[in-house]
């Protein structure tokens, strides 16, 4: 293969690399406008749609919602350093996660006014009015059983504990607000507790094989399983009342904002939580269509024109469903593509020459080698929950082709330098034997001779950023994880797969298209394998 | 002219320990002679060879090249002055072989039709038909082929001297001996300085104008082939014609 054409190869990567570049920059040139966060499962995406509508349909402030955002950190972080101005959080989440607080706590107004007063001190960030929801944990029971039994409230349980089997999910056997604080404090000992992943414990316990699960007070399932929820008359559990958190300097440019959004404040209790998250979990309807179905209800909105979305996609089949999504499935797709290419692009620009520089030199490469090993052994999510914390990145696409080109730098890193090393020194000896100068060694025997190792590094890079890349839409930046994301809440099989089959499908294309690229670049004397 | 004078060169072992590859060595090398560099293995030869195309600097001593010292000029251009070829070859795998002996007049910038010329030319004088070699690529060679492609190489920039490494070593008897003749005729053909290192002592005495023979880095003897089998200096030159040092 000609050079020119090789260079061609590297113009059309170049210009793909620039244009994404210039979206970047593009993308921070924003009017003023609302950016409102929610963390990726259904209540939260609920409250912050609904926070969306009621602010387009009330002011000229544009609005963009970034919806599944991965976990309490992400969400908190970003809206500290301003990259949110406004979310929905949990006071016992803000409590115990975000501030650290070690005693218990368990008047829910006072938790409300410790929360607010630290959260405006530390962090400028402003607690409005709560919903009136309280998403704590709770204990469920079968509602024939519970009759039969005559349990109301847990304390009824104490009794009857001997003879009752109990399947708690992981994450509440194992907090000090779950299950090991909340026997001692009633002084229950079943006859048997299990633990089990919260979705399996509600079959479990619908045909009868356990009595008792933990569950959460919002949540939708109550309503598909004959249920009673008891009461926690003691107060052990901690209150968990959601509310916006908004950013002070945002508040004080629109204090307009602060009414509007308490027009939603104690309107949206436990049960009518339960009936929303129920729409969207069980009934297949949208976030956004259940948000606005809510607020017109209420007359907190005009209801507007019909919404797009249909009640019976529900029973589409897969392929009809991925169908359906198709001009979606390209855009994430597209986005994907941007996302991993950049964060290659970069790696190659960064690992090739740092490989060369460190080739012969035996403490240097063993630092490169290292550190860029180290950065691997970094938990994926991990990596991207860090990168929000740095200045200049935040929770942006930036992070996400930052963290990608992190985990690319070491493949593409060592196999430059494998490749360089294993050029016979006698061959290195003849080239400068016969009068070439060191560059004229470098990009005429050692890259060329090396060609097929670095780009077989390129391409396991590659793979690893194409998969890699669908924890972006954890961090806001997009991808096909955003559908495999959403589809995680909502034990939606069918939009995990329309998210990860494509992915799927764009790693196995990248390799061997990557693979005949590599064929191609490589000269051919090299496959003589001399 | 190439000299070396009192040539030094010291090597530290990994263990601390000096190797002296080199003690003070005398040696002045006549334009268009062919001078052959013989000794058993560790006696220096190759460090000579190295010594004058600045691959390694003396540790003492001068290199001189016709008059100017080899330290004072630069490297690159002293090294295209001189033509090298090392054991098996020292062919770049990726390229073709019109490429490989190609390289250099492609460096210097010369026309492609002038390199292609160059190219058959150098492929004719080493016996390769280029219609068919042209397009090869080392790996579809074999050995005494890609020997003679090596050479072509370092005469590609026709220099003036030709410094080469063991360059039959690596082959099998019949081969080499083949190539030996050839190259002696070769020669004859292009009247150019030629170093030549070796440890094979029908190969120096066939292609030798003159012998250097070299024992533990130093010069035991120097002369013609027939001088130093009808006078041998010392009973280890004696020994050494006779095959019984190794």
């Amino acid at each position: 293969m000609t050079r020119p054409l090789r260079a061609i190869v590297l113009f059309v990567a170049f210009v793909t690399f620039v244009s994404f570049a210039g979206e970047l920059v593009r993308a921070q040139e924003s009017p003023a406008r609302l950016v409102i966060g929610s963390k990726n499962f259904t209540e939260s995406h609920i409250l912050g749609e609904m926070m969306a509508l009621l602010v387009e349909a009330h002011t000229g402030i544009e609005v963009e919602h970034r919806s599944g955002l991965g976990g309490t950190l992400v969400c908190f972080t970003a809206t500290a350093r301003g990259e949110i101005d406004l979310y929905p959080e949990y006071t016992g989440t803000a409590w115990s996660i975000i501030l650290k607080e070690s005693g218990r706590v368990d008047d829910p107004l006072r938790a409300f006014l410790h929360v607010q007063s630290r959260f405006r001190d530390r962090y400028d960030l402003e607690w409005l009015a709560p919903f009136g929801l309280n998403n704590s944990y709770a204990l469920a029971m079968r509602e024939e059983q519970a009759a039969a039994l005559g349990v109301r409230e847990i304390s009824d349980l104490i009794p009857h504990a001997g003879t009752l089997d109990a399947g708690f999910s992981i994450e509440f056997m194992n907090r000090e607000d779950g299950w090991p604080g909340l026997r001692p404090f009633y002084g229950l000992d079943f006859r048997q507790v299990r633990a089990m992943e919260h979705g399996l414990a509600y079959e479990a316990i619908a045909g009868g094989v356990i009595d008792l699960i933990d569950a959460y007070t919002t949540d939708g399932k109550l309503l598909r399983y004959p249920l009673r929820v008891l009461e926690d008359d003691r107060g052990f559990f901690p209150p968990y009342n959601a509310a916006p958190v908004i950013r002070g300097e945002v508040l004080r440019a629109h204090p307009e904002l602060r009414e509007l959004l308490e027009r939603l404040s104690f309107r949206i209790p436990d049960r009518v939580m339960i009936e929303l998250n129920h729409a969207v979990e069980e009934r297949g309807r949208a976030f956004r269509e259940v948000a606005r179905g809510f607020l017109v209800a209420e007359g907190l909105i005009d209801a507007g024109e019909a919404l797009e979305g249909d009640p019976d996609a529900g029973r589409d089949s897969l392929l009809a469903f991925m169908v359906g999504r198709w001009d979606e499935t390209l855009r994430l797709g597209w986005r994907h593509v941007q996302l991993s290419l950049a964060a290659v692009l970069l790696a190659v620009l960064v690992a090739v020459p740092l490989g060369i520089a460190v080739a012969r030199r035996r403490v240097a490469e063993r630092v490169a080698l290292g550190a860029a090993g180290v950065v691997q052994t970094i938990p994926s999510l991990a990596l991207l929950a860090f990168m929000i914390a740095i200045p200049g990145l935040g929770l942006s696409v930036r992070s996400a082709i930052v963290a990608l080109f992190l985990y690319a730098v070491l493949p593409i890193l060592r196999n430059t330098h494998t490749g360089l090393r294993s050029i016979s020194p006698e061959l290195l000896d003849a080239a400068v034997g016969i009068g070439l100068t060191p560059r004229q060694i470098l990009f005429r025997v050692q890259l060329p001779l090396a060609t097929r190792t670095i780009m077989a590094g390129v391409r396991t890079a590659t793979v690893i950023s194409i998969g890699v890349a669908t924890l972006a839409a954890f961090i806001g930046a997009g991808g096909l994880g955003e559908p495999i994301v959403t589809g995680l809440y909502l034990n939606d099989t069918r939009l995990i797969l329309s998210g990860a089959i494509p992915a799927a499908v764009l790693a196995i294309l990248a390799d061997a298209l990557l693979g005949r690229l590599e064929v191609w670049l490589t000269p051919r004397g090299v496959h003589a394998g001399v | 002219m190439i000299r070396l004078e009192r040539a030094t060169r010291t090597f530290i072992r990994a263990s601390g320990a000096p190797v002296h590859a080199l003690r003070g060595l005398d040696l002045q090398i006549r334009k268009g002679e062919t001078m052959a560099l013989l000794g058993p293995s560790g006696c220096g030869k190759t460090t000579t060879l190295r010594l004058i195309n600045r691959l390694i600097e003396p540790s003492s001593g001068r290199v001189l090249l016709d008059g100017e010292d080899t330290a004072e000029l630069d490297p690159i251009r002293l090294r295209r002055r001189m033509g090298y070829v090392v054991q098996s070859g020292g062919l770049f795998p990726h390229l073709t072989v019109a490429r490989n002996i190609g390289l250099l007049c492609e460096i210097e910038r010369w026309r492609r039709p002038d390199i292609d010329q160059r190219v058959d030319e150098l492929l004719d004088l080493v016996h390769l038909p280029p219609s068919e070699f042209r397009d090869r690529h080392p790996g579809e060679l074999s050995g005494g082929e890609r020997q003679r492609v090596g050479v072509a190489r370092a005469l590609a920039l026709d220099p003036e001297i030709l410094l080469m490494d063991e360059p039959f070593g690596a082959l099998d008897p019949i081969t080499r001996t083949e190539l030996q003749h050839e190259f002696s005729e070769l020669e004859r053909l292009v009247a150019k300085t030629v170093v030549l290192v070796s440890h094979d002592l029908d190969e120096a005495f066939l292609l030798g104008d003159r012998v250097a023979l070299l024992c533990e880095g130093e010069l035991v003897q120097l002369g013609t082939p027939d001088e130093l089998r009808s006078a041998p200096a010392t009973p280890w030159v004696e020994r050494f014609l006779a095959g019984r040092v190794q």
